[in-house]
Protein backbone atom coordinates (compact mmCIF):
# COMPACT_ATOMS: atom_id res chain seq x y z
CA UNK A 1 0.00 0.00 0.00
CA UNK A 2 2.75 2.24 -0.63
CA UNK A 3 1.90 5.99 -1.50
CA UNK A 4 2.17 7.21 -4.87
CA UNK A 5 5.34 9.39 -5.35
CA UNK A 6 5.25 13.17 -5.50
CA UNK A 7 9.18 14.07 -5.24
CA UNK A 8 12.49 11.88 -4.75
CA UNK A 9 11.90 11.37 -0.98
CA UNK A 10 8.62 9.40 -0.92
CA UNK A 11 10.42 7.81 -4.74
CA UNK A 12 13.13 6.64 -2.78
CA UNK A 13 10.72 5.04 -0.26
CA UNK A 14 8.98 3.58 -2.39
CA UNK A 15 11.98 1.45 -4.11
CA UNK A 16 12.55 0.19 -0.70
CA UNK A 17 16.04 2.46 -0.43
CA UNK A 18 17.37 3.34 3.48
CA UNK A 19 16.85 7.18 3.14
CA UNK A 20 18.40 9.96 5.32
CA UNK A 21 16.47 13.44 5.61
CA UNK A 22 18.21 16.30 6.74
CA UNK A 23 16.96 19.63 9.09
CA UNK A 24 17.47 23.55 8.14
CA UNK A 25 15.89 26.05 10.47
CA UNK A 26 15.72 29.87 8.73
CA UNK A 27 16.13 31.77 11.73
CA UNK A 28 15.25 35.97 12.32
CA UNK A 29 16.82 37.23 9.55
CA UNK A 30 16.67 38.19 6.15
CA UNK A 31 19.94 36.50 5.25
CA UNK A 32 19.24 32.96 3.81
CA UNK A 33 22.78 31.93 2.74
CA UNK A 34 23.71 29.87 6.10
CA UNK A 35 20.42 28.02 5.04
CA UNK A 36 21.00 27.76 1.41
CA UNK A 37 24.75 26.32 2.41
CA UNK A 38 23.44 23.76 4.70
CA UNK A 39 21.23 22.41 2.23
CA UNK A 40 24.37 22.36 0.05
CA UNK A 41 26.95 20.71 2.78
CA UNK A 42 23.54 18.32 3.04
CA UNK A 43 22.72 17.91 -0.39
CA UNK A 44 24.61 14.55 -1.64
CA UNK A 45 23.75 12.57 1.85
CA UNK A 46 19.88 13.23 2.03
CA UNK A 47 17.11 12.40 -0.06
CA UNK A 48 15.24 15.84 1.32
CA UNK A 49 15.88 18.48 4.20
CA UNK A 50 12.32 19.74 6.45
CA UNK A 51 12.49 23.62 6.79
CA UNK A 52 10.94 24.52 10.10
CA UNK A 53 8.48 26.38 10.66
CA UNK A 54 8.66 29.03 13.51
CA UNK A 55 10.22 26.15 15.83
CA UNK A 56 9.15 26.13 19.95
CA UNK A 57 7.08 29.04 18.70
CA UNK A 58 10.37 31.40 17.99
CA UNK A 59 9.24 34.13 15.47
CA UNK A 60 10.97 33.60 12.52
CA UNK A 61 11.73 33.42 8.62
CA UNK A 62 8.16 31.97 7.36
CA UNK A 63 9.94 28.42 5.97
CA UNK A 64 8.23 28.26 2.16
CA UNK A 65 10.74 30.69 0.57
CA UNK A 66 13.80 29.11 1.99
CA UNK A 67 11.66 25.57 0.99
CA UNK A 68 11.61 26.86 -2.64
CA UNK A 69 15.04 28.39 -2.21
CA UNK A 70 17.03 25.03 -1.33
CA UNK A 71 15.48 23.29 -4.04
CA UNK A 72 16.34 26.00 -6.63
CA UNK A 73 19.78 27.10 -5.25
CA UNK A 74 21.07 23.90 -4.13
CA UNK A 75 19.62 21.47 -5.24
CA UNK A 76 17.65 19.38 -2.69
CA UNK A 77 14.32 18.21 -1.92
CA UNK A 78 12.53 20.23 0.82
CA UNK A 79 10.19 18.81 3.36
CA UNK A 80 8.34 22.22 4.33
CA UNK A 81 6.81 21.93 7.33
CA UNK A 82 3.99 23.75 8.45
CA UNK A 83 2.25 24.59 11.57
CA UNK A 84 -1.58 25.07 12.43
CA UNK A 85 -0.49 27.06 15.28
CA UNK A 86 0.15 30.73 13.49
CA UNK A 87 -2.67 30.18 10.48
CA UNK A 88 -6.46 29.27 10.04
CA UNK A 89 -7.74 27.17 7.41
CA UNK A 90 -7.91 30.11 4.87
CA UNK A 91 -4.01 31.30 5.28
CA UNK A 92 -3.28 27.27 5.59
CA UNK A 93 -5.00 26.74 2.20
CA UNK A 94 -3.14 30.05 0.82
CA UNK A 95 0.34 28.48 1.86
CA UNK A 96 -0.25 25.28 0.40
CA UNK A 97 -1.46 26.57 -2.91
CA UNK A 98 1.39 28.65 -3.09
CA UNK A 99 4.03 25.53 -1.70
CA UNK A 100 2.34 23.38 -5.09
CA UNK A 101 3.13 26.63 -7.10
CA UNK A 102 6.44 26.53 -6.14
CA UNK A 103 7.08 22.80 -6.45
CA UNK A 104 7.12 21.96 -3.40
CA UNK A 105 7.07 18.10 -2.89
CA UNK A 106 6.41 17.39 0.66
CA UNK A 107 4.56 18.78 3.40
CA UNK A 108 5.50 17.91 7.04
CA UNK A 109 1.91 18.41 9.00
CA UNK A 110 2.22 19.65 12.59
CA UNK A 111 0.08 21.23 15.41
CA UNK A 112 3.20 23.00 16.64
CA UNK A 113 4.54 23.97 20.31
CA UNK A 114 2.31 26.19 22.07
CA UNK A 115 3.30 30.33 21.42
CA UNK A 116 3.24 30.46 25.00
CA UNK A 117 6.49 28.49 25.35
CA UNK A 118 8.33 30.85 22.46
CA UNK A 119 9.80 34.26 22.21
CA UNK A 120 6.99 35.69 21.66
CA UNK A 121 4.83 34.65 24.20
CA UNK A 122 2.19 37.12 23.74
CA UNK A 123 0.75 36.01 20.89
CA UNK A 124 -2.76 34.61 20.41
CA UNK A 125 -2.49 30.99 19.24
CA UNK A 126 -4.70 30.15 16.17
CA UNK A 127 -5.15 26.03 16.32
CA UNK A 128 -8.29 26.39 14.18
CA UNK A 129 -7.32 22.94 12.77
CA UNK A 130 -5.42 20.09 14.59
CA UNK A 131 -2.71 17.88 12.63
CA UNK A 132 -5.21 15.26 12.17
CA UNK A 133 -7.20 17.98 10.24
CA UNK A 134 -4.55 18.96 8.15
CA UNK A 135 -3.73 15.91 7.02
CA UNK A 136 -7.42 15.45 6.02
CA UNK A 137 -7.63 18.85 4.36
CA UNK A 138 -4.11 18.00 2.63
CA UNK A 139 -5.51 14.72 1.75
CA UNK A 140 -8.78 16.46 0.40
CA UNK A 141 -6.19 19.01 -2.18
CA UNK A 142 -3.94 16.40 -3.55
CA UNK A 143 -6.48 14.08 -4.14
CA UNK A 144 -9.65 15.35 -4.63
CA UNK A 145 -8.84 18.66 -5.95
CA UNK A 146 -11.19 19.77 -3.09
CA UNK A 147 -10.32 22.43 -0.03
CA UNK A 148 -12.21 21.80 2.87
CA UNK A 149 -15.70 23.23 1.85
CA UNK A 150 -15.33 21.38 -1.22
CA UNK A 151 -14.67 23.96 -3.49
CA UNK A 152 -13.15 22.95 -6.49
CA UNK A 153 -9.07 23.80 -6.99
CA UNK A 154 -8.17 25.03 -10.52
CA UNK A 155 -5.11 22.78 -10.60
CA UNK A 156 -4.41 20.90 -7.50
CA UNK A 157 -1.21 20.59 -5.72
CA UNK A 158 0.92 17.42 -5.80
CA UNK A 159 2.40 16.61 -2.33
CA UNK A 160 3.49 13.49 -0.19
CA UNK A 161 2.23 14.11 3.56
CA UNK A 162 4.43 13.95 6.40
CA UNK A 163 3.28 13.75 10.16
CA UNK A 164 5.69 14.10 13.05
CA UNK A 165 6.03 11.02 16.15
CA UNK A 166 6.96 11.12 19.31
CA UNK A 167 8.56 7.77 19.83
CA UNK A 168 9.22 8.31 23.37
CA UNK A 169 6.19 9.25 24.31
CA UNK A 170 4.65 7.87 27.65
CA UNK A 171 2.02 6.71 28.24
CA UNK A 172 3.01 5.58 24.06
CA UNK A 173 -0.81 4.14 23.57
CA UNK A 174 -2.76 7.44 22.60
CA UNK A 175 0.51 8.02 20.79
CA UNK A 176 0.50 5.18 18.36
CA UNK A 177 -3.27 5.38 18.12
CA UNK A 178 -2.67 9.15 16.97
CA UNK A 179 -0.46 7.99 14.45
CA UNK A 180 -2.79 5.18 13.50
CA UNK A 181 -5.56 8.09 12.67
CA UNK A 182 -3.11 10.21 10.81
CA UNK A 183 -2.23 7.51 8.11
CA UNK A 184 -5.82 6.09 8.10
CA UNK A 185 -6.46 10.05 7.21
CA UNK A 186 -3.49 9.80 4.27
CA UNK A 187 0.04 10.54 5.96
CA UNK A 188 2.43 8.90 3.41
CA UNK A 189 5.53 9.49 5.66
CA UNK A 190 6.43 9.36 9.71
CA UNK A 191 9.23 12.00 10.73
CA UNK A 192 9.43 10.93 14.81
CA UNK A 193 11.29 13.13 17.24
CA UNK A 194 14.88 12.20 18.23
CA UNK A 195 15.96 9.15 20.12
CA UNK A 196 18.91 8.39 21.93
CA UNK A 197 19.12 4.62 21.98
CA UNK A 198 18.59 1.22 19.76
CA UNK A 199 16.25 0.45 22.28
CA UNK A 200 13.81 3.56 22.02
CA UNK A 201 13.57 3.10 18.50
CA UNK A 202 13.10 -0.70 18.83
CA UNK A 203 10.23 -0.29 21.44
CA UNK A 204 8.70 2.34 19.64
CA UNK A 205 8.43 0.39 16.01
CA UNK A 206 7.24 -2.79 17.92
CA UNK A 207 4.36 -0.52 19.15
CA UNK A 208 3.65 0.74 15.51
CA UNK A 209 4.12 -3.38 13.86
CA UNK A 210 1.30 -4.37 16.75
CA UNK A 211 -1.21 -1.41 15.61
CA UNK A 212 -0.21 -2.53 11.96
CA UNK A 213 0.71 0.83 10.89
CA UNK A 214 2.77 0.02 7.75
CA UNK A 215 3.56 3.81 6.89
CA UNK A 216 7.44 4.05 6.35
CA UNK A 217 9.02 5.68 9.27
CA UNK A 218 12.15 7.60 9.92
CA UNK A 219 13.23 7.97 13.23
CA UNK A 220 14.90 11.29 13.97
CA UNK A 221 18.37 11.75 15.62
CA UNK A 222 19.67 14.66 16.69
CA UNK A 223 23.62 15.08 18.01
CA UNK A 224 24.50 17.20 20.39
CA UNK A 225 26.29 20.54 19.51
CA UNK A 226 27.65 21.32 22.76
CA UNK A 227 27.62 19.63 25.96
CA UNK A 228 25.70 22.59 26.93
CA UNK A 229 23.18 21.82 24.87
CA UNK A 230 22.32 18.62 25.73
CA UNK A 231 22.81 19.12 29.67
CA UNK A 232 19.81 21.77 28.94
CA UNK A 233 18.11 19.44 27.45
CA UNK A 234 19.10 16.50 29.91
CA UNK A 235 17.63 19.11 32.78
CA UNK A 236 14.71 20.58 31.30
CA UNK A 237 13.01 18.66 27.98
CA UNK A 238 10.84 16.13 30.12
CA UNK A 239 10.22 13.27 28.21
CA UNK A 240 14.14 13.72 26.47
CA UNK A 241 16.14 10.23 27.40
CA UNK A 242 19.73 10.53 27.28
CA UNK A 243 21.58 7.08 28.54
CA UNK A 244 24.14 7.89 31.03
CA UNK A 245 26.92 6.50 28.97
CA UNK A 246 26.70 8.76 26.33
CA UNK A 247 26.27 12.03 28.69
CA UNK A 248 29.74 10.48 30.55
CA UNK A 249 31.18 9.74 27.13
CA UNK A 250 30.17 13.32 26.10
CA UNK A 251 31.25 14.97 28.94
CA UNK A 252 34.84 13.15 28.99
CA UNK A 253 35.37 14.38 25.97
CA UNK A 254 34.76 18.22 26.45
CA UNK A 255 37.16 17.12 29.67
CA UNK A 256 39.34 15.58 27.76
CA UNK A 257 40.00 18.86 24.73
CA UNK A 258 37.52 20.77 24.23
CA UNK A 259 34.76 20.89 21.00
CA UNK A 260 36.81 19.05 18.20
CA UNK A 261 36.43 15.65 20.91
CA UNK A 262 33.41 16.11 21.29
CA UNK A 263 32.37 16.21 17.76
CA UNK A 264 34.31 13.27 17.35
CA UNK A 265 32.44 11.24 20.43
CA UNK A 266 28.86 12.48 18.60
CA UNK A 267 30.08 11.06 15.33
CA UNK A 268 31.20 7.54 17.10
CA UNK A 269 27.61 7.71 19.21
CA UNK A 270 25.42 8.56 16.30
CA UNK A 271 27.18 6.54 13.78
CA UNK A 272 26.54 3.32 16.04
CA UNK A 273 23.18 4.61 16.55
CA UNK A 274 22.17 4.53 13.52
CA UNK A 275 23.98 1.24 12.95
CA UNK A 276 21.86 -0.26 15.14
CA UNK A 277 18.54 1.01 14.55
CA UNK A 278 18.67 0.15 10.96
CA UNK A 279 20.33 -3.66 12.17
CA UNK A 280 17.74 -4.10 14.83
CA UNK A 281 14.19 -2.48 13.62
CA UNK A 282 12.33 -2.04 9.62
CA UNK A 283 12.41 1.82 9.68
CA UNK A 284 12.59 3.48 6.26
CA UNK A 285 15.52 5.67 7.41
CA UNK A 286 16.67 8.41 9.56
CA UNK A 287 16.03 11.74 10.16
CA UNK A 288 19.17 13.69 11.24
CA UNK A 289 18.91 17.05 13.22
CA UNK A 290 22.39 18.87 13.17
CA UNK A 291 20.95 22.60 12.99
CA UNK A 292 24.08 24.92 12.70
CA UNK A 293 26.54 21.82 11.94
CA UNK A 294 25.48 19.96 9.34
CA UNK A 295 28.82 19.00 8.09
CA UNK A 296 28.22 16.07 11.33
CA UNK A 297 26.03 14.34 9.16
CA UNK A 298 27.95 13.10 6.20
CA UNK A 299 30.58 11.99 9.12
CA UNK A 300 27.75 10.25 11.21
CA UNK A 301 26.30 8.39 8.21
CA UNK A 302 30.03 7.17 6.89
CA UNK A 303 30.96 6.25 10.76
CA UNK A 304 27.44 4.31 10.12
CA UNK A 305 28.74 2.43 7.20
CA UNK A 306 26.15 3.70 4.74
CA UNK A 307 26.62 4.66 1.28
CA UNK A 308 24.58 8.34 1.47
CA UNK A 309 21.51 7.35 -0.12
CA UNK A 310 21.97 9.10 -3.30
CA UNK A 311 25.13 7.00 -3.50
CA UNK B 1 -19.80 29.52 37.50
CA UNK B 2 -17.89 32.67 36.13
CA UNK B 3 -14.53 33.15 38.13
CA UNK B 4 -13.98 37.24 38.80
CA UNK B 5 -10.92 38.51 40.41
CA UNK B 6 -10.99 41.86 42.00
CA UNK B 7 -8.48 44.02 40.01
CA UNK B 8 -5.61 46.23 42.29
CA UNK B 9 -6.20 48.85 44.42
CA UNK B 10 -4.06 50.81 42.65
CA UNK B 11 -5.95 50.20 39.74
CA UNK B 12 -9.17 51.00 41.21
CA UNK B 13 -8.22 54.26 42.84
CA UNK B 14 -6.78 55.23 39.22
CA UNK B 15 -10.35 54.39 37.62
CA UNK B 16 -12.12 56.23 40.17
CA UNK B 17 -10.09 59.06 41.00
CA UNK B 18 -12.71 61.55 39.36
CA UNK B 19 -15.81 60.90 40.82
CA UNK B 20 -17.09 62.91 43.83
CA UNK B 21 -19.70 60.37 44.81
CA UNK B 22 -19.34 56.66 44.18
CA UNK B 23 -21.62 53.91 43.75
CA UNK B 24 -19.55 50.35 44.66
CA UNK B 25 -22.68 47.79 43.29
CA UNK B 26 -21.67 43.81 44.41
CA UNK B 27 -23.38 40.85 42.87
CA UNK B 28 -24.77 38.00 45.25
CA UNK B 29 -24.42 35.33 41.91
CA UNK B 30 -21.18 34.35 40.88
CA UNK B 31 -19.33 36.75 41.67
CA UNK B 32 -20.10 36.52 45.72
CA UNK B 33 -19.51 32.36 45.55
CA UNK B 34 -15.68 33.54 44.81
CA UNK B 35 -15.63 36.30 47.18
CA UNK B 36 -14.73 39.17 44.96
CA UNK B 37 -17.84 40.90 44.04
CA UNK B 38 -20.56 40.07 47.38
CA UNK B 39 -21.61 42.54 49.56
CA UNK B 40 -19.27 41.69 52.42
CA UNK B 41 -16.56 42.74 49.55
CA UNK B 42 -18.71 45.67 48.25
CA UNK B 43 -17.86 47.10 52.10
CA UNK B 44 -14.92 46.50 52.45
CA UNK B 45 -13.67 47.63 49.30
CA UNK B 46 -15.55 50.79 50.23
CA UNK B 47 -13.36 50.98 53.77
CA UNK B 48 -10.28 50.21 51.85
CA UNK B 49 -11.04 52.97 49.49
CA UNK B 50 -11.59 55.64 51.82
CA UNK B 51 -8.76 54.55 54.30
CA UNK B 52 -6.21 55.34 50.72
CA UNK B 53 -7.87 58.59 50.38
CA UNK B 54 -7.01 59.30 53.80
CA UNK B 55 -3.56 58.01 54.46
CA UNK B 56 -2.83 59.99 51.34
CA UNK B 57 -4.63 62.94 52.39
CA UNK B 58 -6.53 63.48 49.04
CA UNK B 59 -10.46 64.92 49.11
CA UNK B 60 -12.91 61.74 50.29
CA UNK B 61 -14.92 60.25 48.28
CA UNK B 62 -18.39 59.48 49.18
CA UNK B 63 -18.45 56.16 48.88
CA UNK B 64 -21.81 53.57 49.24
CA UNK B 65 -22.02 50.28 48.90
CA UNK B 66 -24.52 47.87 47.65
CA UNK B 67 -25.66 44.73 46.36
CA UNK B 68 -27.97 43.34 43.69
CA UNK B 69 -29.07 39.59 43.71
CA UNK B 70 -28.19 38.83 39.92
CA UNK B 71 -26.56 41.81 38.13
CA UNK B 72 -26.94 39.57 35.13
CA UNK B 73 -30.46 39.86 35.12
CA UNK B 74 -31.48 43.18 33.63
CA UNK B 75 -35.14 43.90 35.46
CA UNK B 76 -33.53 42.86 39.00
CA UNK B 77 -30.74 45.07 37.96
CA UNK B 78 -32.77 48.29 37.38
CA UNK B 79 -35.00 47.48 39.84
CA UNK B 80 -32.39 47.64 42.63
CA UNK B 81 -30.26 50.28 41.43
CA UNK B 82 -33.12 53.00 40.66
CA UNK B 83 -33.22 54.72 44.40
CA UNK B 84 -29.52 55.31 43.93
CA UNK B 85 -28.29 56.06 40.27
CA UNK B 86 -29.34 59.71 40.17
CA UNK B 87 -27.47 60.44 42.97
CA UNK B 88 -23.64 59.00 41.86
CA UNK B 89 -21.51 60.27 39.26
CA UNK B 90 -19.58 57.28 39.40
CA UNK B 91 -20.35 53.01 39.40
CA UNK B 92 -17.86 50.92 40.59
CA UNK B 93 -19.24 47.20 39.67
CA UNK B 94 -18.08 43.86 41.15
CA UNK B 95 -19.53 41.59 39.00
CA UNK B 96 -18.73 40.24 35.85
CA UNK B 97 -18.65 41.41 32.83
CA UNK B 98 -21.93 41.00 31.97
CA UNK B 99 -22.92 42.86 35.18
CA UNK B 100 -21.07 45.26 34.55
CA UNK B 101 -22.47 46.10 31.09
CA UNK B 102 -26.26 45.39 32.32
CA UNK B 103 -25.81 47.97 34.96
CA UNK B 104 -24.29 50.54 32.08
CA UNK B 105 -26.87 49.91 29.61
CA UNK B 106 -29.65 51.03 32.58
CA UNK B 107 -27.42 54.04 33.72
CA UNK B 108 -26.63 55.47 30.35
CA UNK B 109 -25.49 58.97 31.67
CA UNK B 110 -23.17 57.31 35.03
CA UNK B 111 -20.45 55.65 33.86
CA UNK B 112 -19.90 52.09 35.27
CA UNK B 113 -16.30 50.85 35.83
CA UNK B 114 -15.00 47.49 36.37
CA UNK B 115 -13.56 46.49 39.60
CA UNK B 116 -12.79 43.03 38.89
CA UNK B 117 -11.47 40.96 35.83
CA UNK B 118 -13.66 38.45 34.65
CA UNK B 119 -11.59 35.17 34.04
CA UNK B 120 -13.60 32.23 32.96
CA UNK B 121 -16.09 29.63 33.49
CA UNK B 122 -15.06 27.12 36.12
CA UNK B 123 -15.58 24.82 38.64
CA UNK B 124 -14.70 25.34 42.82
CA UNK B 125 -12.81 22.29 44.92
CA UNK B 126 -13.52 23.75 48.19
CA UNK B 127 -11.34 21.17 49.06
CA UNK B 128 -8.16 22.54 47.23
CA UNK B 129 -10.11 26.06 47.94
CA UNK B 130 -9.28 26.35 43.99
CA UNK B 131 -11.46 27.63 40.41
CA UNK B 132 -10.60 25.45 37.60
CA UNK B 133 -11.51 26.68 34.02
CA UNK B 134 -13.98 23.77 32.53
CA UNK B 135 -16.08 25.26 29.56
CA UNK B 136 -15.68 27.90 27.32
CA UNK B 137 -18.72 27.67 25.89
CA UNK B 138 -17.89 26.52 22.62
CA UNK B 139 -21.58 26.57 21.01
CA UNK B 140 -21.21 22.85 20.55
CA UNK B 141 -20.62 20.27 23.18
CA UNK B 142 -18.65 17.81 22.98
CA UNK B 143 -18.22 16.27 25.80
CA UNK B 144 -20.39 13.27 25.07
CA UNK B 145 -17.34 11.53 23.31
CA UNK B 146 -14.55 12.87 25.34
CA UNK B 147 -15.30 11.38 28.76
CA UNK B 148 -16.68 14.23 30.07
CA UNK B 149 -13.43 16.27 29.83
CA UNK B 150 -13.79 19.29 27.75
CA UNK B 151 -10.58 19.37 25.27
CA UNK B 152 -11.52 22.86 24.20
CA UNK B 153 -10.90 24.41 27.10
CA UNK B 154 -8.75 22.26 29.37
CA UNK B 155 -6.24 21.32 26.31
CA UNK B 156 -4.20 24.46 26.01
CA UNK B 157 -4.00 24.02 22.64
CA UNK B 158 -7.52 23.20 21.89
CA UNK B 159 -6.99 20.30 20.18
CA UNK B 160 -9.55 17.96 18.53
CA UNK B 161 -7.38 14.80 17.97
CA UNK B 162 -5.16 15.14 20.82
CA UNK B 163 -2.82 14.41 22.49
CA UNK B 164 0.21 16.95 21.19
CA UNK B 165 3.77 15.90 21.26
CA UNK B 166 4.52 18.22 24.02
CA UNK B 167 2.62 15.93 26.95
CA UNK B 168 5.05 14.00 28.80
CA UNK B 169 4.08 11.47 31.34
CA UNK B 170 0.50 12.95 31.27
CA UNK B 171 1.78 16.83 32.02
CA UNK B 172 1.16 19.50 29.68
CA UNK B 173 4.57 21.55 27.78
CA UNK B 174 2.30 24.73 28.46
CA UNK B 175 3.05 26.31 31.76
CA UNK B 176 6.10 23.81 31.94
CA UNK B 177 4.89 20.32 32.68
CA UNK B 178 2.65 20.88 35.54
CA UNK B 179 -0.84 20.58 34.42
CA UNK B 180 -2.26 17.77 33.53
CA UNK B 181 -2.88 17.15 29.64
CA UNK B 182 -6.39 16.58 28.59
CA UNK B 183 -6.48 14.47 26.67
CA UNK B 184 -3.81 11.93 28.67
CA UNK B 185 -6.84 12.68 30.94
CA UNK B 186 -9.59 11.66 28.16
CA UNK B 187 -7.55 8.52 26.83
CA UNK B 188 -7.25 7.07 30.63
CA UNK B 189 -11.07 7.50 31.33
CA UNK B 190 -12.29 6.53 27.67
CA UNK B 191 -10.33 3.09 27.88
CA UNK B 192 -11.86 2.40 31.71
CA UNK B 193 -15.08 2.64 30.18
CA UNK B 194 -13.80 0.58 26.90
CA UNK B 195 -14.46 3.07 24.65
CA UNK B 196 -11.47 3.81 23.20
CA UNK B 197 -13.53 4.06 20.15
CA UNK B 198 -14.29 7.25 20.86
CA UNK B 199 -10.50 8.05 21.25
CA UNK B 200 -9.15 7.38 17.71
CA UNK B 201 -12.86 8.50 16.12
CA UNK B 202 -11.52 11.31 13.46
CA UNK B 203 -13.11 14.97 14.83
CA UNK B 204 -13.39 16.82 11.60
CA UNK B 205 -12.07 20.58 11.85
CA UNK B 206 -15.31 22.56 13.66
CA UNK B 207 -17.50 24.74 12.25
CA UNK B 208 -16.89 27.98 13.83
CA UNK B 209 -19.98 30.12 12.98
CA UNK B 210 -21.22 28.64 16.36
CA UNK B 211 -19.52 30.62 18.33
CA UNK B 212 -19.15 33.78 15.75
CA UNK B 213 -19.54 36.48 18.68
CA UNK B 214 -22.16 38.21 19.71
CA UNK B 215 -24.25 35.20 20.18
CA UNK B 216 -27.57 35.38 21.23
CA UNK B 217 -30.62 33.04 22.21
CA UNK B 218 -34.15 32.54 23.43
CA UNK B 219 -35.57 30.54 26.16
CA UNK B 220 -38.79 29.72 24.09
CA UNK B 221 -38.06 29.47 20.21
CA UNK B 222 -35.75 27.16 18.42
CA UNK B 223 -33.34 30.04 18.12
CA UNK B 224 -31.83 29.45 21.86
CA UNK B 225 -31.39 25.55 20.47
CA UNK B 226 -27.99 24.95 18.30
CA UNK B 227 -28.79 23.16 14.83
CA UNK B 228 -25.75 21.90 14.41
CA UNK B 229 -27.11 18.28 12.44
S1 LIG C 1 -17.22 21.21 24.53
FE1 LIG C 1 -17.81 23.37 24.40
S2 LIG C 1 -19.73 23.55 25.55
FE2 LIG C 1 -18.81 21.54 26.07
S3 LIG C 1 -17.64 21.95 27.95
FE3 LIG C 1 -16.23 22.25 26.22
S4 LIG C 1 -16.34 24.41 25.69
FE4 LIG C 1 -18.08 23.94 27.00
S1 LIG D 1 0.05 18.50 26.16
FE1 LIG D 1 -2.06 17.80 26.14
S2 LIG D 1 -3.26 19.49 27.03
FE2 LIG D 1 -1.25 20.30 26.49
S3 LIG D 1 -1.54 21.17 24.46
FE3 LIG D 1 -0.79 19.06 24.17
S4 LIG D 1 -2.63 17.80 23.99
FE4 LIG D 1 -3.26 19.78 24.81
Amino acid sequence: MSSEAYGELMKQINQGRFVFTGELEPVKTTNLEEVIEGARTLKDHVVAVNITDNPTAFGYMNALVPSYLIQREAGVEAVYQMTTRDRNRLALISDVLAAGALGIKNILALTGDHTTVGDTPQAKPVFDLDSAGFVYMLKKMVDEGLDLNNNKIEEPPKFNIGIAAAPNANPLEPEILKIERKVKLGADFIQTQCVYSVEQAENFMEAIETYSIKTPILIGVAPFKSIGMMEWMVKFVPGIKVPKEIQDVLRKAKKAGGKEPVYEANTEIFGELLKGIRKSTKVAGIHTMAIGFEWIVPKIIERAGFRTSKG
Amino acid sequence: MIIVKQKHLSKILEMTKDFKKLLIVGCDGCASVVQVGGERQAKILKSLLEMEKKMKGEEPTAIKAISILRQCDRQISATALKPWMEDYDGILCLGCGVGVQTLAEICESTPVIPGTDTKFLGMHDTKSDKFYEMCSACGDCLLFETGGICPITRCAKSLLNGPCGGQTEGKCEVGGWKNDCAWILIYNRLKERGRLDLFTKFRAPRDYRVSEHPREASIDSDEGKSSNE
